[in-house]
């Protein structure tokens, strides 16, 4: 087991470097930021599709185009791009989801060439037929740009297989974070948040196989007690690793999440007969949203209090990146709620850098102890 | 003369009227509950036809957001919202105006209670956020018109999308007040609407004078009522009173900045609560803000609205307005002003409450630079609180802004 989770953990600790490798080996890539990107059509026309979390060193390069105020990981991911870093891609791929991805798209095209750019301007709305409809017509599109921007040809029964390896891909990291939920598995909180950023890195066929075999590997497995608390993270992207490991210091076990890391990301099966353009945008309808998009107005912290319930969860943790506002706006609702139904919750707020480990640690701890 | 008779023929006649309309306006909207109409919160881009033509009352969380910011209450408002826990970087506009919902405080005593809200995100997807705040407290219907961003294009599927909305915003209209839409109406709402932007550009257009009858912060102050009440006759009536005064302004040479010797651009929404100040700051300079992007965008799209078919063709208008395109569009509509207002320096108003009408902005100063060779400032601040605007910092700025332009005309400061 430890061998393939070393195997993510390293993808995703270090993206780029996966990423040269595979281009080493001839493999075409497009980058994108947000789990909004219909991965699968990029994946079916065989270009290898790579999730970039905006992580780096230095965003400097990206001063002269974005102020302060822009949120890290758009800031993070045009540096990567000004600064080389990411010569390993053949283009990028931006759907519709917040304000600073919106212009981060506008400012990719106005200042990079990377080869393949498509902006995928979902709905976001995600309540009507008609914006289903578009849904579809601009997956179709995409479709489209791709084959005609790849010089290739995506047929109805690529896109099928497509579906089919993230099904799998999907289903196998449920799978698993359920039994680290359970106290079923001798992984940590931490390795299946690098299992799931790792497996919007990996090559997806590899990915695949690996997660089937960790499934596997935990046969028999019984479940131990712990006395843990258990805890649920809540915000948007989480590429620290070492929350997971400060909370587990703290004595709380992260049982799950609303992470676009995390369980948004592999939520919700998608049909494998039928149209499949068709069956991709139904995905989207029904997954949890994120908070820049609209599914209804108390659908967020419906599903947030069903999950910490079914959980068992003692205590929410959220993640909210500094500058990120669909999350701002949301964060006093969901705790007025959660604090309705007697769930404690804490906030964080988090920039590209994590606040020093002790002082972390202590806001961990006083808030374990208190749950 | 003494400096205060100088002062006088400067007032704009039209300043009364338009405090007397709005004053109407807002007496009647808070009185809504005695007569039975119907109040909608509307957003500042939203489209407001539909609304008249059913005879329901827009009002405007935004309008009020800059009531609030000039009155100076944005602080402590923002400060209440950050006590309900709205982080401090959010939009300031959301932040005053949530806190002014739960609390009635701020101008006018709050605004009246909404019996729906519609929420269009051509400005920004801050609107989503804080549409969805007021739908769960109020406990109102919520229209969401979904507009496609354009970056580059609008494709005939984003088309398709929204002509589908404006079906579904009838039947939401419908079902909230209860009686059928009447499309011979909305014409004719339709043919005002059309007929209030031309004017109201007619009106920013005489700023291409040299010297200019009117500044950017005028149009600041007048911009209220095309937001608030297009398609209605009160506008149409102002519009054209305010264009035969600034006409007439011309003919007897009576001049926004008596000496104007400098024509600036203003980008991005105004900083409220220092309209006076930053008026007074670039007037010692004897420079004129001529033209702004932001009360340009309520008419920025008038080339694709088809006036025989007002109805048919508000949705791709609505959809194609200034802040809903891209970067490189946003820069050729600057470039046209500066063209056209004879401008010789760009001040851009950083502005923190709205990131899609900021980010970019550093790009777009790199093109009018390469373009125009003009300067170009920096003024950052958040819209409607006070609490984050820096005087000495921005004046400074604008003290070395004005030196290069004087040296960049050969003038000695």
């Amino acid at each position: 087991m430890e061998r393939i989770v070393e195997e993510f953990k390293k993808a995703s600790a270090d993206p780029i470097a996966y990423g040269r490798a595979l281009k080493e080996d001839g493999r075409k890539i497009i980058a994108f930021f947000c789990t909004y990107t219909p991965e699968e059509i990029i994946h079916a026309s065989g270009v290898h599709p790579m999730r970039l979390f905006g992580t780096t060193r230095d965003s400097s390069a990206a001063d002269r185009h974005l102020q302060a105020y822009c949120c890290s990981l758009v800031r993070g991911a045009l540096a990567q791009a000004l600064s080389g870093e990411l010569d390993f891609i053949d283009g990028a791929v931006f759907p519709h989801t917040c304000d600073s991805i919106q212009r981060l798209s506008d400012i990719w095209r106005l200042n990079t060439a990377y080869g393949f750019f498509a902006d995928v301007v979902l709905p976001v709305k995600l309540t009507s037929a008609s914006a289903r409809s578009y849904f579809e017509d601009v997956l179709a599109k995409l479709r489209s740009d791709l084959e005609k921007g790849l010089s290739t040809r995506i047929s109805d029964d690529d896109l099928r297989a497509s579906i089919r390896t993230y099904n799998s891909i999907r289903a196998s990291l449920s799978e698993l974070y359920g039994f680290v939920s359970r106290g079923a598995s001798p992984l940590l909180p931490g390795d299946v948040s690098a299992l799931v950023r790792g497996s919007m890195i990996l090559e997806r066929s590899a990915a695949e196989r690996l997660l089937k075999e960790l499934v596997r590997a935990h046969d028999g497995i019984g479940r131990k007690d712990t006395n843990l608390k258990r805890v649920m993270l809540v915000g948007g992207l989480c590429d620290h690793p070492d929350i997971y490991r400060l909370l587990l210091d703290s004595g709380a076990l992260v049982v799950w999440d609303d992470l676009c890391s995390g369980s948004r990301y592999f939520e919700g099966a998608i049909p494998e007969d039928g149209d499949p353009i068709a069956n991709l945008a139904g995905r989207y309808f029904e997954r949890a949203v994120c908070p820049a998009k609209h599914s209804s107005t108390t659908a967020r912290a419906r599903r947030l209090v069903e999950a910490a319930i079914r959980e068992r969860v003692q205590g929410v943790i959220f993640l909210q990146l500094k500058f990120c506002d669909p999350h701002a706006f949301d964060y006093p609702y969901l705790k007025e709620t959660l604090d309705s139904h007697s769930i404690p919750s804490m906030l964080l707020e988090i920039e590209d850098q994590l606040p020093p480990e002790g002082q972390l640690l202590t806001r961990f701890e006083t808030f374990v102890q208190t749950i | 003369m003494s400096a205060a008779d100088s002062e006088k023929p400067r007032k704009f006649r039209a300043a009364k009227r338009m405090r007397e309309i709005m004053t109407e306006y807002y007496i009647e909207a808070k009185g809504a509950g005695s007569t039975g109409k119907k109040v909608a919160w509307i957003t500042s881009g939203g489209p407001v036809e539909p609304l008249i033509a059913m005879d329901v009352i827009p009002v405007y969380p935004e309008n009020y957001g800059a009531m609030i910011g000039a009155s100076h209450m944005g602080g402590d408002l923002c400060a209440k919202a950050e006590a309900m826990g709205y982080s401090t970087d959010l939009c300031s506009y959301a932040r005053a105006d949530i806190a002014c919902a739960r609390e009635n405080g701020g101008p006018i005593g709050g605004l009246p209670k909404p019996d729906m809200l519609i929420c269009c995100n051509n400005i920004c997807g801050t609107v989503l956020k804080w549409y969805e705040t007021h739908a769960r407290y109020f406990d109102v219907p919520l229209f969401i018109f979904d507009t496609p961003f354009c970056h580059t294009e609008f494709p005939d599927i984003a088309r398709k999308y929204v002509h589908r909305q404006l079906d579904e915003y009838v039947a939401f209209l419908e079902e909230a007040c209860g009686r059928p839409f009447d499309l011979e109406k909305s014409s004719e709402v339709g043919r005002r609407s059309l007929e209030g932007q031309r004017l109201w550009q007619e009106v920013l257009d005489t700023a291409a004078h040299r010297p200019a009858p009117m500044t950017a912060f005028d149009a600041f102050f007048f911009l209220a009522l095309i937001v608030t009440l297009r398609g209605t006759q009160v506008v149409v009536d102002f519009y054209r009173e305010l264009l035969s005064e600034m006409r007439e302004r011309i003919e007897q040479g009576v001049w926004a900045i008596p000496n104007e010797r400098f024509r600036l651009l203003w980008d991005n929404l105004p900083v409220w609560y220092r309209l006076k100040w930053l008026s007074d700051t670039f007037a010692s300079h004897d420079a004129c803000l001529v033209a702004d992007t932001y009360t340009t965008a309520w008419c920025g799209s008038m080339k694709y609205i088809d006036e025989n078919d007002f109805f048919g063709s508000m949705a791709e208008a609505y959809t194609r307005i200034y802040l809903n395109i891209g970067v490189d569009e946003m820069a050729k509509t600057i470039f046209s002003m500066i063209d056209k207002y004879q401008v010789d320096g760009l001040v851009m108003h950083s502005n923190r409450s709205c990131k899609p009408y900021s980010f970019g902005q550093y790009d777009i100063m790199r093109m009018v630079q390469e373009e125009k060779g003009i300067p170009c400032m920096i003024i950052e601040s958040h819209m409607t609180d006070e609490r984050s605007f820096s005087e000495s910092q921005t004046l400074t700025r604008i003290e070395a802004f004005m030196e290069m332009i004087r040296q960049r005309k050969g003038l000695r400061s």
